[in-house]
């Protein structure tokens, strides 16, 4: 995204200076436009008669008032080609493994909307080998959802390996303040499955400026569009961390003297995450960008603006929960949700899908009620302690996030489970389908 | 007359400076020349010769100095027939006619259709006396009667002086010419145009409404009843089924014409609307649900300033309809995302916040809104009523946030849902403790229940609803005690409460049968279920309640997935009987 300004008007006068942003005056300037302040990247963000307010990504520490500003003439834009595929870049999309810089048409990002009525209602499924996924919250092309994870949970993990089984055609990865180590992580894991090929990396580290990541996810989403709209492939986007991404919003809202709003994010917070996930769509081409984003909570609080904002925008999402019975991390089955499960369940899967996974949570639900009862001293029924051992079963063989396997295999798995604990009027599923899937149960 | 011209001076995000070269008004329309793009915006300030404007399009790329041209009015819905089944933005851009995958800046489209043509019947004759909304003429759009009127705008009396004989018209062929007080002669085609910020107010009289507006929904119509004209609000925090309830709304309800307007919502919920509803029948009529339908689809990703225009644009279009003795449903999801829009809009411009950031003004906006709503007299004394249902989104699910406060200060209904109830599937998830209509305590309502419905009928509903809360109370007593530390009677009472939830309030809005029931057979089941309720029942031990009402729920749930009297629905209704009579005292 550097480029030459061999010819372009240097201004050398900045009159202002604060920690994220300075100004100077100058004339014939674009909104949006990008800049270079002593060497530095900036973007334009405020023109108020002659005199712009430019964002320095990178911050301001250092900047002279004499310092040499240069306008670019351009918004900030991507490179997009077959050359992405395999590559790891920074937040500006130049090339950071070393590589040689990429050659291809320049397109502007954060670009328009897809215009409603040329959207396709979601219709395929997304395998994920995860049965708290594949079984319970089934993900749908087109769609977008947040795993709701405190920090402390593996959560790039589960989304490294959720981009790996998915039968997507790409997979785009933003990093938004990624530790260095979780970078390599994600970098040696492609490598290693060696499927860096159809894996594009955006990526900025929490050794990188915070104000730099606010270009990631529209990054992402250019090249993203780039392979779902020009090649009509089937993206998987994911984005980690959103709560970052906000906060950095946040900082830069605050440097420019605006009021903020609830749990001082700024007010535009729902707009500016929208966006972003409504980038998630289906076309009718074939096509599709799907969204996996990583929305970290504090203290499992999800009234907070930043994770509250993502469900009205979000369609659903994936809680990861530690359970210390088996020791392993599950995806809940109580909180989280897929809102667009329901167009691929029993139409994409086995008929008895539905059946199966509302059984199997409501017997999870029971055995949580005789968890309480057992907790305060009442006595449990037999029915209470089946319930009891077969949740965790049920934990341990479909909700931990270590399971791979295929949905059939999946309600097989809850069958047998049905089977071992129950008689066919506590499992409350339709006779005709318990006869064709469950025959040995009494 | 000359248009204003103007320059850019400042830009903030979507906020505007313009140095205006002549006379500017407040809510004035402006377009931005960005080279070949042409970008809409309103005028929402003005100092001096600076104009602020709220651009619709994103401001990428424009520089101080570029051209600007007032148009000489406020924003404006183009209204005439071919309304219904269309998709419009939220400035009435016609989403189907706009070329390309992706929406294009500085592209604007025509709402209506120049060329169609429409089977025009006229309604007065040359020499009649006539003013503003009156009907000249009828359209056949759909199945509906589109009449054709005097413009709104236009003031005083007039004289029919021609009016074309019945035959084949398009949008702007003069269909009669009328003749005003001092002799000019006004032609009038079967599109007016209207400035959408303003109310319609060409009717005789609105008085307070009396008429229910069935829903299908038995906690609305039942325990909460919405009337025609009247006015209400959903909140609720995400994931409890707002938006499902809406598209039940929607889908059920007795109205004329739906118009739904999704502001600042996901765009894929819009498009399942798209899908689906040219797909469903009409249970009325039998037509397809789209034929009744106007959607106006200002997703979350849109500009943000056009979502507020979206809501205003789709109240016009309801006052609309309602001046051709329509009854109209309006919904809104959500409209906490077009106040999120003013307080981003309020933010830019520097001024004082009030809570939660908000414009100081959020109130008095919203209450202007919702008093648009409501049935009227109309100049030839039929009616017509605009009934509005809102969401709101409230942040963090807190119901003491400014836009769910303001709301609940003028919006009649108020139907809370819950996470409670969300969680363990009790849908619809509305409490109904938490949620009332004031129009129960109406005295227009009262008679009409008595009348229309059932002698009674608002006192059986507050015994249902005094159940309910018996139940509630007793619950907590059971929590706290446990099962065998309370009477049996709390173990009555609460199964009691628990029959009226699962046969009246749960309804299953996937199911054919249970997806919509109708008054007279809410008032026959609710008649039922309040027989229960009044018996008395032998028991030896609490243990015995749980099953036994567990076999009376079940009882009259298979009634509710019958065919309202069906054979099948009577063999139930024997089995209630047989069931209650088991251990009736």
């Amino acid at each position: 995204m550097i480029m030459n300004a061999a010819f372009q008007k240097v201004y050398t006068k900045i009159t202002q200076v604060t920690k994220a942003t300075c100004s100077l005056q100058a004339q014939g300037v674009g909104n949006d436009e990008l800049a270079m302040v002593d060497g530095r990247l900036a973007q334009v963000v405020k023109i108020w008669g002659d005199e712009v307010t430019l964002q320095v990504f990178s911050g301001t520490e250092g900047i002279p008032t004499n310092a040499e500003v240069t306008f670019l003439g351009k918004s900030p834009v991507l490179k997009v080609g077959m050359g992405l595929c395999g590559r790891f870049f920074n937040a500006f999309g130049d090339p950071i493994d070393g590589g040689p810089a990429i050659e291809g048409e320049e397109r502007e990002i954060g670009g328009p909307s897809v215009n409603p009525v040329r959207r396709q209602q979601p219709s395929e499924l997304i395998a994920t080998g995860i049965a708290g996924i594949d079984l319970n919250n089934t993900l749908v092309s087109g769609q977008k959802i947040p795993f709701f994870a405190d920090p402390d949970q593996p959560y790039n993990q589960v989304m490294a390996h959720v981009a790996l089984r998915a039968q997507t055609d790409r997979i785009i990865l933003g990093g938004m303040g990624l530790t260095n180590d979780d970078y390599l992580y994600f970098k040696n894991l492609f490598d290693d499955a060696g499927v860096s090929d159809r894996i594009v990396s955006f990526v900025n580290t929490t050794e990188a400026p915070p104000v730099e990541r606010l270009l990631v996810p529209d990054m992402a989403l250019t090249a993203a569009e780039y392979f779902a709209v020009d090649r009509n492939e089937k993206v998987l986007v994911l984005l980690t961390d959103m709560t970052l991404y906000a906060d950095a919003l946040s900082i830069v809202s605050n440097r420019m003297d605006q009021i903020p709003s609830k749990d001082s994010m700024p007010g535009s917070l729902y707009s500016d995450l929208a966006k972003i996930y409504e980038k998630a769509v289906q076309f009718p081409s074939g096509g599709s960008i799907t969204i996996i984003a990583v929305t970290t909570l504090s203290g499992g609080d999800i009234t907070h603006a930043i994770p509250d904002n993502t469900g009205y925008i979000t369609e659903g999402q994936l809680f990861l929960r530690k359970d210390t019975e088996i020791g392993k991390v599950i995806v809940d089955p109580f909180r989280s949700l897929s809102r667009l499960k329901q167009l691929v369940i029993g139409k994409r899967t086995r008929k008895d899908h539905a059946q199966v996974m509302n059984a199997a949570v409501r017997l999870y639900a029971d055995a949580a009620n005789a968890r309480t009862k057992l907790e305060n001293g009442f006595e449990l029924t037999d029915y209470d302690r089946r319930t009891l051992e077969f949740a965790k079963d049920y934990s341990n063989d479909l909700l931990a996030i270590d399971v791979n396997m295929d949905i059939g295999r999946m309600l097989d798995t809850a069958w047998k489970l049905f089977g071992k604990y129950f008689n066919r009027s506590e499992l409350g599923i339709k006779e005709e389908i318990v006869n064709e899937y469950g025959q040995d149960i009494k | 007359m000359d248009k204003t011209k103007g320059k850019v001076h400042s830009i903030i995000s979507n906020l505007v400076l313009v140095q205006a070269e002549g006379p500017v008004m407040q809510n004035e329309i402006c377009f931005i020349m960005l080279g070949q793009e042409r970008l809409m915006a309103e005028v929402i300030k003005i100092v001096k010769n600076i104009a602020y404007v709220q651009v619709f399009e994103s401001t990428r790329g424009l520089k101080p100095g570029m051209p600007v041209e007032f148009e000489g009015h406020m924003l404006e819905a183009t209204l005439g027939p071919g309304l219904l089944s269309k998709n419009f933005d939220g400035l009435q851009n016609d989403l189907d006619k706009m070329s390309g995958i992706f929406l294009k800046r500085g592209e604007y489209t025509y709402p209506l259709e120049k060329d169609k043509k429409w089977a025009f019947v006229p309604l007065v004759e040359k020499g009649m006396r006539v003013k503003a909304a009156d009907w000249l003429g009828n359209v056949k759009e759909n199945w509906l009667d589109h009449k054709i009127m005097v413009p709104f705008k236009w003031q005083g009396e007039y004289t029919v002086e021609s009016v074309v004989p019945a035959g084949e018209y398009c949008l702007l062929d003069t269909v009669a010419v009328l003749r005003d007080e001092s002799g000019g002669l006004h032609e009038v085609t079967m599109v007016q145009k209207w400035p959408v910020k303003s109310a319609i107010r060409n009717y005789l009289d609105k008085p307070r409404p009396s008429r229910q507006m069935e829903t299908g929904i038995r906690v609305i119509d039942t325990m909460n009843p919405m009337l025609e004209g009247g006015t209400g609000f959903i909140p609720g925090p995400f994931g409890t089924g707002k938006t499902v309830l809406q598209h039940a709304l929607a889908r059920f309800a007795d109205a004329d014409v739906i118009i739904m307007a999704a502001c600042g919502e996901r765009a894929n919920e819009v498009v399942e609307i798209f899908t689906e509803f040219p797909r469903l029948q009409d249970p009325r009529t039998g037509r397809s649900l789209y034929e009744r339908t106007t959607i106006i689809a200002n997703t979350s990703n849109m500009p943000v300033a056009a979502r507020e225009a979206s809501v205003y644009t789709a109240m016009t279009i309801g006052e609309y309809y309602r001046a051709m003795g329509l009854k109209v449903l309006l919904l809104a999801d959500s409209t906490s995302r077009w106040a999120q829009a003013l307080r981003e809009m309020s933010n830019r411009m520097e001024e004082l916040p009030g809570q939660d950031a908000f414009p100081m003004d959020l109130s008095a906006i919203i209450s202007n809104f919702y008093a648009r709503a409501g049935m009227v007299y109309l100049n030839n004394g039929q009616t017509g009523s605009v009934t509005f249902i809102g969401t709101v989104s409230p942040a963090g699910g807190n119901l003491k946030e400014p836009v769910t406060e303001s709301t609940k200060k003028v919006a009649r209904c108020f139907y809370a849902l819950s996470q409670n109830r969300a969680d363990s599937k009790r849908y619809p998830a509305i409490d109904t403790l938490e949620s009332y209509s004031k129009y129960l305590e109406y005295p227009e309502f009262v008679s009409y229940a008595r009348e229309h419905i059932a002698a009674g009928w608002v006192d059986e509903v507050n015994e249902a609803r005094n159940v309910l809360v018996r139940g509630r109370e007793v619950a907590e007593q059971i929590d706290i005690l446990g099962d065998d530390g309370v009477p049996l009677d709390y173990h009555l009472a609460f199964w009691k409460s628990e029959l009226i939830d699962f046969v009246i309030l749960q309804q299953d809005a996937f199911d054919a049968v249970d997806g919509s029931t109708s008054m007279k057979r809410q008032q026959y089941m609710l008649e039922k279920v309040l027989e229960v309720v009044r018996a008395d029942f032998e028991f030896e031990s609490f243990e015995e309640v749980n099953p036994y009402f567990r076999r009376v729920i079940n009882a009259f749930r298979q009634m509710n997935y019958s065919e309202f009297q069906s054979e099948e629905f009577k063999r139930y209704e024997l089995e209630v009987e047989q069931v209650i009579n088991e251990r009736k005292k």
